[in-house]
């Protein structure tokens, strides 16, 4: 709409993309990535893991549904700027409460409009993922490069003390609680404690800094590691915690950024991809069953593959590579043989996305049960 | 798992005839299917009577078979060709019911053919409306209150159960024939009637009604190995009530939130799995409660349907050619994605942009038809469109489907047009309800308000709220600078849009020019099923206004081939069939052939036909810009660009654009678009014939009432009137009087204002004859010559045909091959030309010549087994007929008019669609056949004799031709002497004749015994005396006769008896010459004597030595 003012958003390598204000008005800095997702994009703007990214949606059509009091995955929106084609103008859903573009004014996120989504999506996936500005304020894009080339890498970039919850909270199992889950916060989204508590699981969220001994203070029948932004090759402390975990064999379970951590704690590599996961329709193949499932993706970083095989040797014993990505066999999951963890790289939670890896919360489930009598705190 | 090793050789069926509900997206997924399957190394044997169809190409199958789909006739091929397996689901309903069949009668069994694709109890579970809903119902699904019923009684108790509004439908139908809502007690009798009989288990399913709900689909895919994917989601523009077919719908759904999406996903692989289709793909409906987000599900089609279709155009996920690869074993993640070639087809297709398919319908050619939208699909084609936005892909959609309007604002608003009764008449959904709702806001409703009215989403019709908003803004604006119009074109406003809003640019010119000169040219993104994610390797291109462009420098001599468009009566895949066969003829001298087509439908925009595919509206806006960005781009690489346009082959939809094209500078090649005038126009046609000294009915043209009655009274009644430049017989009608001729010329003038009415000598009992050639300018090559069944007066499109002409004379011959000759050097022909004759009295009349590639194109290639839309396409590219000989593609010498005595003979019946509409009483149509075209599709039949052929070619049109039974007739007095003989071999065949008063005379006076029967009811007489509507609506007639009597006026006479015979289903001939044919084919069926051949065994006997190139 005309009535917008112009906006623009520079690439760090030079390439400018002009549009309208969006969202609110004034400037903005992060890494850019494009997510192609056509349904979720409230689920999308409250996921923690997109802290300090600015996500271009490759769907056109954004906003239509408004924003509800049901979906945030968080308790706001975290990316640091969002890049649309055609945001709407009415919301059309029985659930929504207000307009997207509200939300994103009364958060104070800068976003633009009217861009060319395609062309920065094909630019990012050639040139890979880069610091990114965007201004509503001024269209100097000279300018606003010399800014973005002063803002910080994603590598190496610690985000998770951002995101983490201050003081620890509980989330009560549905029905009669069965075990209990110690969860650390890496940027956990709202959707993981439900589907616990879906299986009778009472979880309890502690802050990211919290010690094995706080962590396995009441006694918790397994430990959950999140989904979170940044580098995982930052997350010392997190990767020390797992790998006593690991001595003390506790049942581990790791999401996303927790792959990475128990990866690390294994032993393994991190990298940084060229242009990431972001999407809800990533075909990941279960090594165990062999079958295919349709699955939800954010991660930038990923596990470096180790020889293959049929599992690798760790100080923890046999570990395999359950899960790859049909795509680009990307490593999308590991399980422990000798020792009672395992890992996906993906989001089984979804919010948003198709629900195909439910039945990882289930294995959860059959590890506490196989574990048992195994005391956690021994 | 690989592929399976346990089978070589499979039976594919098609899905026989055009016809609404089942158009040619069955060709496009059969094709692929076929081709699939051979690239696997296995044996292919087809099945399908559509002669205009690819996949009946003899290179798409080992053995195909063009004969009636009928459980005798697939045992007798299953017989002979002993297939391992047979693939029903990418047929349609009709190869699902052959299916059906042949496990029925144990035939599948006995030959131990297994169904691959899905099994039996599958199928039951889908298509079977009660076990479908159990199903939904134990996967934790929510479906509709509802009851199936076997009888009346049945449903009135059920409907007082439910409460009106109720929904009623047949089970095993297709396109919601013989449903409707029933609103009032009188609809639930009539609507619940029709459809126990539609049915062919006589049972109906009763349904509370969710009128007004929002409507989606899924398309889904399930591998062996259980992976499912859910290809595309499908929203519905047109709320519930209104079928999917006639919906204006858009991918991917644009108003539901992860978790609602994510749940009808979890329901619909739900139902996927405990339906049982274990491979390929499958269709579910949902509707959804806008006020609750209440979900129920609809229904499910157990196999790929036009939907599929649909979506696979939409995403660039082949899925026909997907779930062939799965009936044979492969999963998902084994078949690589043809576009990024990187990835696994495993996956689900994510979409940067918005695709918009909108109906077409032709309620102007079914006088008396209601048309209501309801659950009874009624559009005959449709267009769809991308756009990165709804808006500009709504708006390039609607100026696809080649209606009177092209796009909003490009026509005056009804007279009177109120905001009252332009709200009231939102209230029922019609054709271009977007248009009326459109004008209601704009007449100043509020989005609400209309919402009221039609339902329609509120979203959507913000969405065209804005687009009023934007042309306030164009109206107002001083000038319409850079910026406005860079809007207007993002919002997917044609030029001629705008200069309908401001005159004072000059015409669609004047905006062009502007807009040129101010830079803004549309940019190409590319359909890529990975929203960019992966590079994409198919040029399958969409026009949008952005940054960047994505076609790929080429320095190949490109060619250009303009389709079709959206299917519709008169302009069928026969047109996309020889777009088609042009593109595959380019191809293979090496030419990069660029399609620009918009019909989701086809095989032309299958991203694999051509080189590069431009999925793009046919307008010349559209089809210049794709021109100049595949030039500019050409030449830029340093080749030659573009060096030709080809507007022959897609009928009248490019052919209209070819003048203008060629003063744009376009290389438009083949005819000159001056010769297409020489023929087209009316005068200059005139002179020509006169100077080759050939005859044409006497006529002339007339702008105005006196004009055409001064014609009329020097030709003499019965004339034949019609605007010029039109096809199909739009308009036509034979007038025998002047108060007629007055009414026509009221009604008929807005038929085509910028052309006049063309009245002609209508010529009575004269035999048509339909010729197809080719010329080069040097040399001249006739086809084939088509002799109709019908007489002259029956469109060339409505009537049957026999090739090679059954009764005409080796002099007639002669005089037709060279009157044709003369014709095409005398119109300067390059390519194909199609000319209808009529012989009425020793004299040939030539009724009109198309200087294109005409419907006859895939009949004649069939029969002769010489593709000449092949042929002329390399024409047009300056080959010439002697080289094209001596390639082998024509014969290398002689040609279509000395068919050896030995010939077999071809006979191409026709497809009509009458029983599918009803009128707003619920009455039956019309049935009879005139000037007008009105069929939707036709079917071969190829055997030794003209009985056998056309017993074949009635059998693949009604699946059924009575051997004995009940005839009733009642012909017109000039047609008394000439039915004595048919009727009485069909008594000597064991029929008991009914017959009216006249005609009953007649024959008891040559001693043949019938039962009297009265016209229609009024005219009962005697007590006890029967009537022919209420005979025949008891379904006891098997066979009706009856000719209108064209002396006595206009030749609606007897439309009751036609129109009962419409709606009792039965086997109705409307001609004397019907009459005789299908009393031969009677006789030749009776004698049990139906035999299959291939295609392949006929054409390498016509073809002697040498190998079918057709
Ligand atoms: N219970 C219902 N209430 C209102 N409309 C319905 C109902 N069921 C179906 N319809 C409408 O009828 C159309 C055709 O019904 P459907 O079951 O899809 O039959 P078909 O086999 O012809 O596709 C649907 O597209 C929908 O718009
Ligand atoms: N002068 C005529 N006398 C009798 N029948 C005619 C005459 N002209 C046309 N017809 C009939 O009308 C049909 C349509 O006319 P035609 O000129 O072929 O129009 P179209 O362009 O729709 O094919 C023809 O197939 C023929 O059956
Ligand atoms: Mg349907
Ligand atoms: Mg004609």
């Amino acid at each position: 709409m005309s009535s917008r003012a112009p906006a623009i958003l520079v690439l760090e390598d030079g390439r400018v993309f002009r549009g309208e204000a969006f969202g609110s008005v004034g400037e903005t800095f992060g890494e850019a990535v494009f997510n192609t997702g056509m349904t979720g994009y409230q689920e999308t703007l409250t996921d923690p893991s997109y802290y300090g990214q600015v996500v271009a949606q490759t769907a056109p059509q954004i906003g239509n549904t408004g924003w509800n009091d049901e979906d945030d995955e968080s308790r706001r929106i975290w990316v640091a700027g969002y890049v649309v084609r055609d945001p709407s103008r009415v919301t059309s859903n029985w659930r929504a409460k207000r307009g997207l573009e509200d939300e994103l004014s009364s958060q104070g996120i800068v976003g633009i409009c009217e861009v060319d989504t395609r062309a920065l999506t094909r630019h990012l996936r050639e040139a890979g993922a880069m610091r990114v500005g965007i201004s509503s304020r001024s269209t100097d894009a000279e300018a606003l490069l010399a800014k973005v080339l002063a803002s910080p890498q994603m590598a190496g970039a610690n985000h998770v003390g951002a995101v983490t919850t201050a003081e620890p909270y509980t989330y009560a199992a549905k029905g009669p609680q069965k075990y209990t889950v110690a969860a650390v916060d890496l940027g956990i989204k709202r959707n993981t404690p439900r589907r616990l508590a879906e299986r009778g699981i009472t979880t309890t969220v502690y802050p990211a800094t919290a010690t094995v001994d706080e962590l396995l203070s009441q006694g918790p029948d397994a430990v959950f590691l999140s989904n979170g932004p940044g580098d995982p090759a930052t997350a010392g402390h997190q990767i020390e915690v797992t790998r006593e975990l690991l001595r003390r064999r506790v049942p581990v379970f790791g999401i996303c950024f927790g792959n990475q951590i128990l990866g690390r704690a294994l032993g393994l590599d991190t990298y940084k991809l060229k242009y990431g996961h972001r999407g809800i329709n990533q075909p990941v193949l279960d090594r165990h069953t062999g079958k295919v499932e349709i699955t939800a993706h954010n991660h930038g970083f990923a596990l470096a593959a180790p020889e293959s095989g049929e599992f690798f040797e760790t100080e923890f014993g046999r570990v395999q590579v359950s899960h790859v990505c049909l795509n680009d066999d990307v490593v999308e999951g590991l399980t422990c043989l000798d020792a009672p963890a395992y890992s996906v790289q993906y989001h089984p939670e979804a919010a948003g996305g198709p629900h195909d890896a439910d039945y990882l919360f289930d294995r959860l489930v059959e590890l506490i049960q196989h574990t048992e009598g195994a005391p956690a705190n021994a | 798992m690989p592929k399976r090793d346990d089978i070589q050789h499979v039976l594919v069926i098609g899905s026989g005839p055009i016809q609404i509900g089942q158009a040619c997206e069955f060709d496009y997924s059969g094709t692929q299917a076929c081709r699939v399957l051979r690239e696997e190394g296995l044996r292919v044997t087809l099945v399908n009577s559509n002669p205009a169809t690819i996949m009946t190409d003899p290179e798409f199958a080992d053995a195909t078979y063009v004969e009636p789909i009928t459980t005798e006739v697939i045992e007798q091929i299953i017989a002979k060709e002993k297939p391992d397996a047979l693939l029903a689901t990418l047929g349609g309903q009709t190869a699902l019911n052959a299916a059906v069949g042949l496990h029925g009668a144990g035939i599948l069994e006995k030959y131990g053919v297994e169904l691959i694709g899905a099994d039996m109890d599958a199928i039951q579970r889908g298509e079977d409306r009660q076990q479908f809903k159990d199903v939904v119902l134990k996967v934790g699904g929510e479906v509709p209150r509802s009851a199936v019923c076997h009888s009346m009684d049945e449903v009135r108790t059920t409907v007082e159960d439910l409460g009106l509004p109720v929904v009623i439908r047949p089970s095993f139908t297709m396109g919601g024939l013989g449903s409707g809502m029933a609103h009032t007690w009188e609809d639930v009798d009539r609507i619940a009637g029709n459809g126990l009989a539609e049915s062919p288990t006589t049972e109906v399913l009763i349904e509370e009604s969710v009128l007004g709900w929002k409507e989606y689909e899924l398309e889904l895919m399930r591998d062996q190995s259980d992976n499912v994917v859910i290809v595309c989601s499908i929203e519905n523009v047109d709320p519930m009530g209104v079928h999917t077919g006639d919906s204006v719908t858009v991918a991917p759904a644009m108003t539901l939130t992860d978790r609602e999406y994510q749940h009808m996903r979890d329901v619909g692989i739900a139902i996927l799995r405990e339906v049982g289709v274990d491979t390929g793909g499958c269709n579910i409906q949902f509707a959804i409660d806008p006020a609750t987000g209440r979900m129920i599900v609809i229904e499910m089609n157990p196999r790929v349907s036009r939907s599929s279709a649909l979506a696979s155009k939409a995403t660039g996920f082949p899925i026909a050619k997907i779930a062939a690869k799965l009936a044979i074993g492969y999963t998902l993640d084994e078949i690589p994605n043809d576009i990024t070639r990187a990835t696994p087809a495993a996956f689900e297709p994510a979409l940067d942009y918005v695709v918009v398919k909108v109906p077409r319908f032709t309620f102007e050619k079914f006088p008396g038809a209601d048309p209501v939208l309801t659950t009874t699909m009624k559009s005959v084609g449709e267009a769809m469109s991308l756009g990165r936005t709804f808006q500009q892909a709504l708006q390039k959609a609607l100026r696809s489907t080649e209606t009177k309007a092209a796009g909003f604002w490009t026509r005056p608003d009804p007279e009177g047009a109120t905001l009252e009764n332009t709200l009231e008449a939102l209230r029922t959904a019609h054709d271009g309800t977007l248009y009326t709702a459109e004008r209601a806001l704009r007449l100043g409703a509020t989005v609400d308000q209309v919402h009221q009215a039609c339902k329609i989403d509120p979203w959507f019709l913000d969405q065209v709220a804005q687009l009023i908003d934007l042309r306030d803004e164009i109206e107002a604006a001083a000038v319409v600078d850079e910026a406005l119009l860079r809007r207007a074109k993002r919002a997917g406003c044609s030029d001629a849009q705008i200069a309908a809003l401001r005159p004072e640019l000059a015409g669609e010119a004047g905006v062009r020019r502007l807009r040129h000169r101010l830079g803004l040219r549309p940019v190409f993104k590319t359909v890529d099923t990975c929203a960019a994610e992966f590079e994409a390797h198919t040029p399958y291109h969409y026009s949008t206004y952005e940054d960047e462009t994505e076609v790929a420098p080429s320095n190949r001599p490109k060619v250009i081939i303009l389709g079709s468009g959206p299917n519709r009566i008169g302009q069928g895949i026969e047109f996309d069939y020889s777009c088609v066969h042009a593109v595959q003829a380019l191809r293979a001298v090496g030419y990069e052939t660029i399609m620009v087509n918009c019909n989701p439908e086809t095989v032309s925009t299958d991203y694999d036909t051509a080189d590069r595919l431009y999925f793009e509206p046919l307008t010349f806006e559209d089809v210049t810009e794709v021109f100049n960005a595949e030039h500019e781009s050409g030449k830029a690489a340093g080749g030659p660009g573009v060096i030709g346009v080809v507007v022959q082959l897609g009928g009248q939809t490019p052919l209209g654009l070819a003048e203008r094209l060629e003063a744009a500078g376009l290389p438009v090649v083949g005819t000159s678009p001056k010769a297409i005038d020489a023929a087209e126009d009316r005068g200059v046609f005139g002179r020509l014939l006169a100077e080759l000294g050939l005859v044409a009915p006497a006529g002339g043209t007339a702008t105005s009432y006196e004009e055409a009655r001064e014609v009329a009274a020097q030709v003499g009644y019965p004339v034949l009137v019609r605007p010029s430049y039109v096809l199909g017989g739009r308009g036509m009608e034979i007038v025998y009087d002047e108060d007629t001729l007055a009414g026509y010329i009221s009604r008929a003038t807005d038929a085509s204002p910028e052309h006049p009415i063309l009245i002609d000598r209508f010529l009575d009992d004269a035999v048509e004859i339909d010729v197809d050639c080719l010329c080069d300018g040097e040399d001249f090559y006739l086809g084939g010559i088509m002799e109709h069944i019908e007489e002259a007066g029956v469109h060339s499109g409505d009537s049957s045909c026999a090739l090679p002409p059954i009764t005409l004379g080796a002099a007639v011959i002669a005089q037709i091959r060279d009157y044709t000759a003369k014709l095409a050097f005398g119109i300067g022909v390059r390519g194909l030309m199609n000319v209808q004759y009529a012989l009425k009295d020793e004299q040939l009349y030539v009724l009109e010549a198309n200087p294109r590639a005409s419907r006859t194109v895939p009949f004649v290639s069939k029969a002769t087994a010489v593709p000449l839309a092949k042929a002329a396409a390399r024409i047009a590219l300056g080959a010439t007929i002697a080289e094209l000989r001596d390639e082998g593609m024509l014969l290398p010498e002689g040609d279509g008019s000395d068919a050896g005595p030995d010939d077999p003979i071809s006979v191409k019946e026709v497809l009509l669609p009458f029983k599918r509409f009803r009128t707003v009483e619920g009455a039956g149509l019309d049935a009879v056949l005139g000037p007008e075209m009105k069929s939707t599709g036709e079917v071969m039949g190829i055997d030794a004799t003209f009985g056998l052929a056309f017993a074949k070619a009635t059998l693949a049109v009604y699946g059924k031709l009575p051997t004995s039974g009940k005839v009733f007739v009642s012909v017109a007095d000039r047609d008394k002497r000439s039915i004595v003989f048919p009727v009485r071999r069909l008594v000597d065949l064991g029929f008991t004749v009914y017959a009216t008063e006249g005609t009953g005379l007649v024959l008891k006076r040559h001693g043949i015994d019938f039962t009297p029967v009265a016209r229609h009811s009024r005219a009962v007489k005697s007590e006890g005396e029967l009537d022919a509507i209420t005979l025949i609506g008891s379904g006891e007639i098997d066979l009706v006769i009856t000719t209108p009597s064209a002396s006595s006026g206009p030749r609606t006479d007897g439309w009751e008896i036609r129109s009962a015979a419409v709606v009792a289903d039965v086997s109705c001939v409307t001609t004397i010459q019907g009459a005789a044919a299908a009393t031969q084919a009677i006789e030749s069926a009776s004698r049990g004597e139906i035999r299959v051949a291939s295609l392949q065994e006929l054409h390498r006997r016509l073809r002697g030595a040498e190998t079918a190139a057709a």
